[in-house]
């Protein structure tokens, strides 16, 4: 209820929750609202000369260069922005907690390899790491999600370590061991608790980056594959018409914008909440 | 000094094998098969068998390994499957268009961050502070291609004032610097502000005050001083990400750098310049954090009594 009560009080939190409430509502009742079928080049969809149409009362964002209406691919664009942003990063979340949680709490040489192969990763080249990835499987929607989670789970494993290394010292860990708490019910019933607030955080602002991070691949034509509708690839599609048809890349565009902006206001609005001493300074 | 130098090399050593290591095993094991892409679509088999063969892509994964690490540890990189230069020739000759939009953008980055950061620091908690934090949130919030696209939509194609696209001189690399740096700007206004906001609450910072020292003088040779340090992790930071993550600005402004030709090399899976140019990324990546841990005492004299 204080969370509640607090989020509420953030005007930005509240845009950004309002934002990524109706790009949720769009995603799921695309078929139901969307003026058009997706992948229909419609008859009446591009001028007598073959070019798009701007937006107008028939098209209310216009149309792209095979003549599909342009609001019906960003709601139907909507949904494989949210399952690639929702699965990849809620794969990266728990590899990473996994990954952060085991080492902080074994510690000694095996905690210690975890997290050197942590910073093997951390210095990959994030980005080209990701292009190579896509691009060399043949991409489809969950390869793509996939990749991404391979890329972003690092940061989460950091943080997570060194969360559960102060854990582990505090003495209700130490009472509770002395009481003879196996390591199971140690690390899930007393460490995987403290470490929510963390893996909300994340799992909100994660999906930012996701989202930005598969518009990318698709933009480059290695994330998903047209005809299926991404952000990312309607772009991709259009970009050599975008003088005359700037549209298909400010619509869009915003589109990405803000998703991803949303999701990082909420994300800053509960790391604020959530964690007091980060109040007021990032 | 010394020994932390030696100790941190050795590690970057290590990092830069296990890279090497990752980067061979995945490429080596992804389907896409680079005899097939050369060979072309109407090749025989045994043309195929021949290119292999050729590449020395025949042999056990961890012959080809060896022999690998072999020649990078005398500095090559071996040859481009499809140009048939050394790989490293073809690196050493984008270099310096990627060093130049790299420095381009850091400097936009750290202008911008440093300025906002600043009087959005000064003004905590009001309105201009707020105004920063929502901006800067909506410049890292940006896709890149978007933001270039539209760059080029307004300045290049609609007023003129810069050429579309292409490399040589400084009106070129106006808009791509501009594309990195204003959207990266965002965290560096928010690492300042931060480091800021700790700082003016410091005893030192009131004693200066106290004693009447001008408040001008207080921000510039207290407070900023001490922005500094994030900043140069930063940098750091951006280094290696800007030397493989450029692809994007660079694929859109047409700029003939590392990652042009990182981009070029992955659609046709020549699979040495690939693995050239993440290795060189990773090296720039660890030599960024590198300067910016030996930098670091430099600024700050109180890491260097540690």
């Amino acid at each position: 209820m204080r969370i509640a009560r607090e989020f509420l009080r953030r005007p930005t939190a509240v845009f950004g929750l309002v934002v990524v409430l109706l790009v949720v509502i769009g995603a799921l009742t695309a078929p139901l609202i969307a003026p058009y079928a997706p992948d229909e080049q419609l008859f009446d969809g591009l001028t007598l000369e073959g070019a798009p149409i701007g937006p107008d009362a028939a098209f209310l964002l216009g149309t792209d260069t095979l003549g599909r209406d342009l609001l019906t691919r960003l709601l139907f664009g909507a949904r494989t922005s949210l399952i690639i942003g929702v699965v990849a990063n809620g794969t990266a979340v728990t590899i990473g907690l996994g990954i952060g949680m085991l080492a902080g709490y074994l510690r000694g040489p095996a905690g210690n390899a975890l997290m050197r192969f942590t910073d093997l990763m951390m210095a990959f080249p994030a980005l080209l790491l990701a292009i190579v990835l896509a691009a060399l499987f043949h991409p489809s929607l969950w390869i793509v999600a996939m990749v991404i989670a391979m890329v972003n789970w690092v940061q989460v494993a950091r943080i997570v370590y060194t969360e559960t290394r102060g854990l582990v010292e505090r003495d209700f860990i130490l009472a509770e061991r002395s009481l003879g708490a196996g390591h199971g019910r140690i690390v899930f019933r007393h460490i995987l608790p403290h470490l929510m607030p963390t893996a909300i955080v994340w799992g909100t602002l994660g999906i930012a980056t996701t989202v930005l991070l598969e518009a990318t691949l698709s933009f480059l034509g290695v994330g998903v594959q047209p005809p299926e509708p991404s952000w990312g690839n309607i772009i991709f599609e259009s970009q050599s018409f975008f003088t005359a048809a700037p549209w298909l890349v400010i619509f869009p565009g915003i589109a990405i914008l803000l998703t991803a902006l949303s999701f990082n206001l909420v994300g800053d609005a509960l790391r604020d909440i959530l964690d007091p001493t980060q109040r007021g300074r990032m | 000094m010394i020994e932390l130098i030696l100790r941190r090399l050795g590690g970057a050593l290590m990092i830069l094998f296990g890279v090497a290591a990752i980067t061979f095993v995945l490429l080596y094991a992804l389907p896409a098969d680079p005899a097939v892409q050369l060979a072309g679509r109407s090749a025989t088999a045994q043309t195929v068998a021949n290119i292999r063969h050729e590449l020395g892509l025949d042999q056990p994964l961890i012959v080809q390994f060896i022999h690998y690490l072999g020649n990078l540890v005398q500095g090559d990189l071996g040859r481009s499957y499809t140009q048939k230069t050394e790989v490293m020739t073809l690196i050493l000759a984008r270099l310096p268009a990627t060093l130049i939009l790299m420095v381009s953008g850091i400097l936009v980055e750290v202008a911008i961050g440093l300025t906002l950061g600043t009087v959005a620091a000064l003004n905590r908690g009001g309105f201009v502070d707020r105004l920063v934090m929502t901006v800067s949130f909506v410049g890292v919030s940006a896709p890149q291609f978007v933001v270039a696209l539209l760059l080029l939509y307004v300045f290049a194609a609609t007023l003129q004032w810069f050429p579309m696209s292409g490399f040589g001189t400084f009106s070129h690399v106006v808009l791509p610097a501009l594309t990195l740096g204003v959207l990266g700007a965002g965290w560096y206004a928010r690492m300042v502000r931060s480091a800021m906001i700790d700082v003016l609450n410091q005893d030192y910072v009131r004693t200066a005050r106290a004693k009447g020292v001008a408040e001008r003088a207080v921000i510039l040779r207290h407070a900023v001083p001490n922005a500094l340090l994030p900043i140069v992790a930063m940098i750091g930071i951006d280094i290696g990400q800007f030397m493989g993550g450029v692809v994007v600005v660079e694929a859109v402004y047409g700029w003939p750098g590392i990652g042009q030709l990182a981009w070029q090399a992955i659609q046709q899976v020549d699979i040495p310049i690939i693995m050239g140019v993440t290795l060189i990324s990773s090296l720039a990546i660890v030599i960024g954090n590198l300067v910016a841990d030996l930098v670091a005492p430099l600024i700050d004299p109180r890491i260097r009594a540690r």
